[in-house]
């Protein structure tokens, strides 16, 4: 049985505390949010801010009465629900934990331009999430393709990254990490692990210098590790996905 | 030191009319480039190497792409008249309909137009239960944005009028007031608002545009 999670911030209005509840139950089958790329990224974002949340899991194969409340369109996970108001799809809960907690640090830049640019490769990483979810759910016989369609992305998001950060090289604050720190952590921290199960090179360093050293670092971020399962873990929950053919996607 | 906006587009393009609609709201003054899509220029392809497509504002010589992120961008920009709520979570929820717009509602309408047998048949049924779900969110209000248009209704032009031009075209009969009755009302509403009737591309060329494409995919 698979489970995910709902995910609930809370906020003592009165005395403009949080609530800190942090429950994860584990059952023997327990995938937790291992594969949940989505979830990682709005788990990262509610930590770079601080912000306590309670964690909700869900069943998705018998979707909670709760999830089909609050997610009617799409029924998915993640839902992020604040004070009772719920709201679904990765980026979009992060745009708006970014306007509701306007406190340090900035998930997105100040400057309209900067935050405009970042819009558009975050919606770009979001388009490599896509090709490597095609990768780790197709039949092996579709590998060669697909491979290549997230090798595109990485080719191009190699090269954007590189003018989009400067020649300066990429520097990670751990404690203010952004948004795009956080979609490629979601996206790519796990990628070894993906690279052992299905034996083919995502993230190859030699194409792909600066994202592979980027990933590297964000791997080294104390947050990121806080969210991110160790790479035995992962390689455990993939093979468990591939025997049972289950789709480790957020539905 | 004085503005300089430009934008690239397409004359039937509901992605780069969109953000026309998002400039002439604001009352911003723009170069309007007309770009040949069989033959891109130079220009385009430097200002948008990433997806090489239109609509691209490059406003002060600083290029952006896509077409609700452009929207936004001006939205942050030029602050009077604007087209998202100021709300955190009426933004995001403004966001999640755009979004389910540009992702669900529109590949499934245009793929119910263009595509043959049993795609045809599933793109058909994903459509209805789109602009059902459109319908349920309407409700009471004059417009998404409630009185006045914002950026759901100038991303659901596509609906009121270019599917609309489609379904003459193709004789489908998706968005009729039988099945959607506050779609309709809305979509008459919205392209009649001025500032949107008067950015949309004219609808008989639209027609002979589409009809045309409709006689080939039909060989």
């Amino acid at each position: 049985m698979i489970t995910h999670p709902l995910l609930e911030a809370t906020e003592n209005q009165a005395k403009n505390q949080g609530k800190v509840k942090w429950k994860e139950k584990t059952k023997s089958s327990d995938m937790g949010c291992g594969l949940v790329d989505t979830l990682k990224r709005v788990e990262l974002a509610l930590r770079v801010k601080s912000i306590p949340y309670e964690y909700i899991e869900e069943d998705l194969s018998n979707k909670s009465p709760l999830l089909l409340h609050y997610n009617p369109v799409h029924k998915k996970i993640p839902v992020l629900v604040h004070n009772g108001k719920p709201l679904a799809e990765s980026m979009i809960i992060l745009e708006y934990i970014e306007e509701s907690w306007k406190n340090a640090p900035r998930l997105l830049p100040e400057d309209p331009y900067q935050r405009a640019q970042t819009r558009f490769w975050a919606s770009f990483v979001q388009q490599l999430f896509e090709a490597v979810l095609k990768l780790v759910t197709s039949k092996e016989e579709e590998h060669e393709k697909t491979i290549e369609e997230a090798y595109e992305k990485l080719e191009v998001l190699e090269k954007g990254m590189r003018e989009f950060f400067g020649d300066g090289g990429r520097r990670i604050d751990g404690q203010n990490l952004g948004v795009l720190n956080i979609m490629v952590s979601a996206v790519l921290a796990t990628h070894k692990a993906n690279e052992e199960v299905f034996r083919v090179k995502i993230v190859d360093p030699e194409r792909f210098p600066l994202m592979f050293s980027w990933v590297e670092q964000l791997n080294e971020v104390p947050l990121v590790k806080e969210v991110v399962p160790p790479h035995d873990k992962v390689v455990a929950l993939l093979h468990f996905v591939r025997e049972n053919g289950l789709n480790p996607s957020s539905s | 030191m004085a503005e300089e906006v430009k934008l690239f587009g397409v004359w039937g393009s509901p992605f780069s009319r969109r953000v026309e609609i998002a400039l002439k709201i604001k009352g911003v003054e723009y170069e309007y480039i007309e770009e040949d899509l069989a033959n891109k220029s130079p220009l385009l392809l430097k200002y948008n190497p990433v997806h090489k497509k239109v609509p691209v504002l490059v406003h002060n010589g600083k290029p952006i792409a896509e077409s609700v992120v452009i929207i936004e961008y001006i939205d942050e920009t030029w602050k009077h008249n604007p087209i998202l709520p100021q709300d955190p979570y009426e933004r995001a929820l403004t966001r999640f309909w755009a979004k389910f717009i540009d992702e669900k509602c529109l590949p499934a309408l245009w793929n119910s137009t263009w595509s043959k047998g049993k795609d045809r048949e599933a793109a058909i049924e994903e459509a209805s239960q789109h602009l059902n779900t459109l319908e349920n969110e309407l409700k009471d209000k004059k417009f998404f944005g409630g009185e006045e248009i914002g950026l759901v209704d100038i991303v659901a032009s596509f609906v009121g009028f270019w599917f609309g031009a489609l379904q003459e075209v193709s004789g489908l009969e998706l968005l009729t007031e039988e099945k959607v009755p506050k779609l309709c009302k809305w979509s008459y509403e919205v392209v009649n608002q001025s500032v949107i009737k008067e950015n949309l591309p004219s609808r008989d060329k639209l027609i002979a545009y589409f009809s045309a494409r409709f006689a080939d995919a039909s060989k």
